[in-house]
């Protein structure tokens, strides 16, 4: 027990000493939930609108009121013509507008006919896209609600089809990529630093020592992943603050479960660096196989980025490989949805089998190699 | 005299190569073997079997008194070793080095103070205890790494090419310790590349493609081979060798 303690005093060191590194490793969740959640925007908020059109119209009154009272819309400025509406975005004031074509109310009326344009600022064509799909959404209801009014009794009003998202009525990325997030940043710490700081020991030649030492291979593996165990510990506090209090992501449901998936999702990870330390002899040879053999298909293959269900067949049937695809799939339903332990029981049986046979390798070859 | 090595027959194969060929040898107490060879001539394996971290294929022995196949954990307890590559911990201090390693061999805080300070001023090294290992130039730390392998007292040192990339006079330094340690009845066990150290050798054995070509003190290996130095007795050796590094 005393050789374990000397040689977690000096695990600890390495890595408190190694400042930069340590520093990366602490803030690395920080950037990358700005990153995903700030830079790589994929939902709408606060757009502004700009109004074209006869306000005094009651008809357009009310969609207005509506678009006003709505969380993810806000009227900026009533325009008099809509020539005035490239000036607008140039300025970068407004990012859709909408025009109302002339007695829109009147003509709505009495052919059940208005005429609506919605220009959207084409310069960011994805936003630009997404807004418009969102105050169409918008226009739609009102249009639903004038007709059923229209029709009156008999209730064969045109019926147009409403999307209703649940969970995510604004589809909040920050949904998508805080599980996502998570899944990398555990990955990255467990794996890449776990195999890198073992294939040191054998790059400088110290492993070589501590192997003719008497103290059990066992112990020299456990004391190097004891302190990556914390620094994930904390990466997973920092990102679990982050998402409730920066994005605004509830966690619905319990902490403790969470907790739980999350060990042993880093206990697959560690596996995983295990056996690339055993595959590795250089630092570079294992900083290239854990990041080209591990981060780019869970980038790529674990849907945090493009979702599993539109990969083709093959991709789909890889992607079920993927120890962190599984690992975020749980996430999603804890955080998001609120599931209990046994709405995961599936998801969680697989990834507690795929961390055996990893486990059971990676320490059978740890052997063999010394 | 006692025997701290007896090794007989020792054989080890990778595959179809054949690295360590029916070796036989005994080191006894208190003695500076040379264990000398070319690059591939197998006397890494050789010595890496002694040290247990591999199984010969067959043949066997003992080291300090414990089989190598059968005990390679206790033989582990009793000796020190010291490797090619300098290796302590460069981002840990020199203080701490010491420390880890009298605790990686079960030494209490206790003694692992006192041989702290027993080998700071036997090294003259004081004033550098908080400083990095990185620090220090190589020849003190090829030093350092020589006082920490001897730091649980073992009765047998390896020492595998422990000199490697210093001058002459640093050289002969590091050998003043060599010769501090077998005064203390340690037997070192060396290996090396340069032949002014295989002079310094009580005994020397020099392999050649997985074979002991020759095993004496480097006095009467000179005089058989009628040469005036081991570096003639090495070039005639190992130039026998068929076998490609």
């Amino acid at each position: 027990m005393k050789e374990f303690a000397a040689f977690v005093r000096k695990e600890f060191r390495h890595i408190l000493r190694d400042k930069r590194t340590m520093l990366i490793v602490l803030i690395m969740p920080v950037v990358q939930m700005i990153l995903f959640g700030y830079a790589v925007r994929t939902e709408i908020e606060h757009a502004r609108v700009d109004i074209v059109g006869d306000v005094s119209d009651p008809e357009v009154r009310r969609i207005v009121d509506r678009i006003d009272n709505n969380r993810y819309l806000d009227i900026n400025e009533i325009l008099p013509s809509s020539g005035l509406i490239a000036s607008s975005f140039e300025k970068n004031k407004a990012d859709v507008a909408i025009c109302f074509g002339q007695d829109f109310g009147e003509r709505l009326r009495k052919t059940g006919r208005g005429s609506v344009k919605i220009v959207g600022d084409g310069s960011d064509p994805n936003s630009a896209q997404m807004i418009v799909n969102y105050v169409m959404g918008v226009l739609q209801g009102e249009q639903a609600d004038i007709s059923a009014e229209l029709s009156g009794e008999d209730g064969t009003a045109a019926f147009s089809p409403s999307v209703q998202l649940m969970y995510n009525p604004a589809m909040k990325s920050a949904y998508n990529f805080v599980p996502g997030v998570m899944g990398l940043i555990l990955m990255i710490i467990c794996s890449m630093m776990t195999s890198v700081s073992i294939v040191r020991e054998k790059e400088t030649g110290t492993m070589e020592l501590l192997l003719v030492s008497p103290v059990r291979p066992m112990w020299i593996i456990v004391s190097k992943v004891l302190p990556y165990l914390l620094v994930s510990t904390i990466n997973f506090i920092t990102i679990l603050v982050l998402s409730r209090y920066m994005m605004g992501v509830p966690l619905r449901g319990s902490l403790l479960l969470l907790s739980g998936v999350a060990v042993l999702f880093v206990v697959t990870s560690l596996s995983l660096g295990l056996l690339i330390s055993v595959v590795a002899s250089t630092q570079k040879s294992a900083l290239l196989l854990s990041g080209m053999g591990l981060m780019m298909p869970t980038v790529l293959l674990s849907g945090i980025i493009f979702p599993c269900e539109n990969m083709p067949g093959i991709l789909q049937c890889l992607s079920h490989l993927i120890p962190a695809k599984w690992f975020i799939i749980m996430v999603k339903k804890i955080m998001i949805q609120g599931a209990g332990f046994p709405y995961i029981v599936k998801e969680f049986s697989i990834l507690a089998g795929m961390t055996a046979f990893l486990l059971a390798v990676s320490v059978k070859k740890f052997r063999i190699r010394l | 005299m006692e025997n701290v090595i007896e090794i007989h027959g020792l054989t080890k194969k990778f595959g179809d190569f054949t690295a360590v060929d029916n070796i036989s040898f005994n080191v006894r107490k208190g003695e500076i073997f040379g264990f000398l060879g070319a690059n591939g001539a197998g006397k890494t394996t050789a010595m890496r079997i002694l040290c247990g971290l591999s199984i010969p294929t067959s043949g066997g022995g003992t080291v300090a008194g414990y089989d190598i196949v059968r005990e390679p954990e206790k033989i582990k307890r009793h000796i020190g070793y010291m490797s090619q590559k300098f290796s302590l911990y460069s981002d840990l201090k020199v203080w701490e080095n010491i420390r880890l390693f009298g605790g990686i061999y079960g030494l209490s805080d206790k003694q692992i103070a006192s041989r702290t300070e027993e080998m700071l001023s036997g090294l003259g090294m004081e004033e550098v205890r908080n400083s990095f290992v990185s620090s220090l130039p190589l020849g003190w730390k090829q030093k350092l790494s020589f006082s920490i392998a001897m730091i649980h007292d073992p009765r047998i040192v390896f020492l595998d090419e422990p000199t490697g990339g210093v001058d002459p006079e640093t050289r002969r330094r590091f050998w003043e310790l060599i010769y501090e340690a077998t005064s203390k009845g340690v037997t070192v066990f060396v290996t090396t590349h340069y032949m002014d150290e295989a002079e310094y050798c009580d005994r020397v054995s020099i392999m050649v493609d997985g074979r002991i070509e020759a095993l004496d003190s480097p006095g009467e290996l000179k005089r058989i081979y009628g040469v005036s130095d081991m570096d003639a007795v090495f070039r005639m050796l190992a130039g026998k060798a068929r076998r490609e590094e």
